[in-house]
């Protein structure tokens, strides 16, 4: 047995959700194996957004919107800790976030939403106000007529998605972590006190596994005796050149980047696997955009593309501890962005330790199963 | 440095920055640039630093120029063709919010 193959925690998966994990163990003074498919993995990091978003989050399940906020919270301190680990900025901001409504009855089902999330956690922990028109134009000068209000939420920012999986994989790399690409998790097994990963490359061994491999998980969970539920959901993006600066502050349509570039997306399909962009969609995404913000049309797109996302039947988290494996954890989201500060300063924390933390079980996959945890 | 493979054949003329530029059928302006030995082209959005042609076909945005005034167009995809006026592009384009 090399010691390059045996760690304290072996992460599967070298997506957001892994990389963040992986470096949150690492910071802990574990020793970290980062196993990962490689390129030809369905990456959904490599397609996200890049919204730090709270706002509209966990409208039926409260902790999940609490633990949202928890991670808009982390993410100053997070991405200031990264960029000091890795040398990567991964341009976060936190302007707040603004969702627009295009109608009185999307204003209406946006005021009752907020006013919801406000009766759970008041007004302070959601943090989100309805705006009429002339509020919103005080903060986004050059919206469309149709633009009938809309909502804001404070805590809302954006970051690169690229830049920080990339300093992700370079802070970990930094706290002596090791990357293993091209090592696909084809079995895990129990192995002694431990666990046995193998994949083409090696064989790992690993006193806890983490499992963060997307859609992979769907997989690899039932090794463990596992049941975590998870569909394919594909959102495509547009990105325009590279404009001066003109949004003021991300939306849930479009963000401008650092470089310049207009992001547009908040598309939803189901067509399985499939990351293939596809005309009619884009021309709604189009559309939508420039219904919003009418000078974008003036502006060439250079850019289109897909990616899947990962969800769970309610659309929040699952984090599963297995009963049966101690030290075997099952992490399955979408918002690999969103909740990476959490992920790498509050739930790495709990697995370095060995046990999800109790306020924990409401995200347990026994949600589904009719079983409280 | 740059030099073409066939040193001869018919020309025609288009300007950057007002300076005339000799070209031959077939060049993309970004060939008609590089054979004048011109490579800075542009400015960089966020550090401003000068940036010019690097994969030649179409994938990395890096050679932008303003052709005839309209910004943000690759150089390396646009076909030379005589009297056009070709500008440096200068940081990101103004976009006008109505």
């Amino acid at each position: 047995m090399s010691a390059g193959t045996t760690a304290d925690t072996l992460v599967i998966g070298g997506g957001l959700v892994g990389a963040a994990v992986a470096w949150g163990l690492a910071r802990q003074g574990e020793k970290v194996i980062l196993i990962d498919e490689g390129d030809v993995a369905l990456r959904a990091s490599r397609g996200n957004f890049g919204l730090v978003w709270v706002q509209s989050k966990g409208s039926g399940m409260h902790d999940y919107a609490r633990w949202t906020r928890r991670s808009a919270d982390l993410w100053p301190d997070f991405a200031g800790q990264l960029a000091e680990d890795s040398g990567v900025s991964p341009d976060y901001h936190k302007p707040g976030g603004l969702h627009f409504c295009l109608s009185e009855e999307e204003m209406d089902e946006v005021r009752a939403l907020n006013d919801r999330m406000h009766n759970v956690n008041g007004a302070l922990g959601y943090g989100a106000e309805m705006l009429d028109r002339k509020q919103l134009d005080e903060l986004m000068p050059g919206l469309g007529p149709d633009v009938v209000g809309g909502s804001y939420g404070k805590h809302d920012g954006h970051a690169n998605p690229l830049l920080l999986l990339r300093g992700l994989h370079a802070a970990l790399a930094r706290r002596g972590g090791r990357y293993a690409s091209d090592a696909r998790a084809e079995t895990i097994e129990p192995d002694g006190t431990g666990y046995r990963v193998t994949t083409p490359k090696d064989v790992f061994r690993g006193a806890k596994v983490v499992l963060a491999a997307g859609h992979g998980n769907s997989a690899l969970a039932p090794q463990l005796d596992l049941d975590i539920p998870l569909r394919p959901e594909k959102g495509q993006i547009l990105v325009t050149e590279r404009a001066a600066p003109l949004l003021t502050m991300p939306t849930h349509l479009l963000r401008q980047t650092d470089e310049g570039t207009i992001m547009m997306g908040d598309s939803h399909e189901d067509t399985g696997y499939s990351t293939r962009s596809g005309s009619p969609v884009m021309s709604q995404i189009a559309r939508n955009a420039i219904r919003c913000f009418p000078a974008l049309a003036n502006l060439r797109l250079v850019r289109s593309w897909a990616a899947v996302r990962i969800l769970t039947p309610d659309g929040a988290p699952i984090y599963q501890q297995s009963d049966a494996h101690p030290g075997v954890f099952s992490l399955n989201c979408h918002s690999g962005v969103t909740l990476a500060g959490a992920h790498a300063l509050a739930l790495a924390p709990m697995i370095a330790a060995g046990a999800l933390a109790p306020e924990m079980a409401a995200f347990s996959a026994g949600r589904f199963h009719g079983q409280t945890h | 440095m740059v030099r073409r493979i066939e040193p001869d054949g018919e020309t025609f003329e288009f300007t950057f920055e007002g300076r005339t530029i000799v070209a031959r059928p077939g060049d993309s302006i970004a060939a008609a640039l590089t054979a004048a030995g011109i490579v800075n082209l542009r400015d960089s959005v966020v550090s401003g630093r000068p940036r010019g042609v690097f994969c030649m076909m179409g994938s990395c945005f890096d050679c932008l120029v303003e052709i005839d005034g309209v910004p943000n167009r690759q150089a390396c995809m646009t076909a030379a063709a005589s009297g056009l006026e070709v500008r440096r592009q200068r940081g990101g384009v103004e976009v006008q919010a109505s």
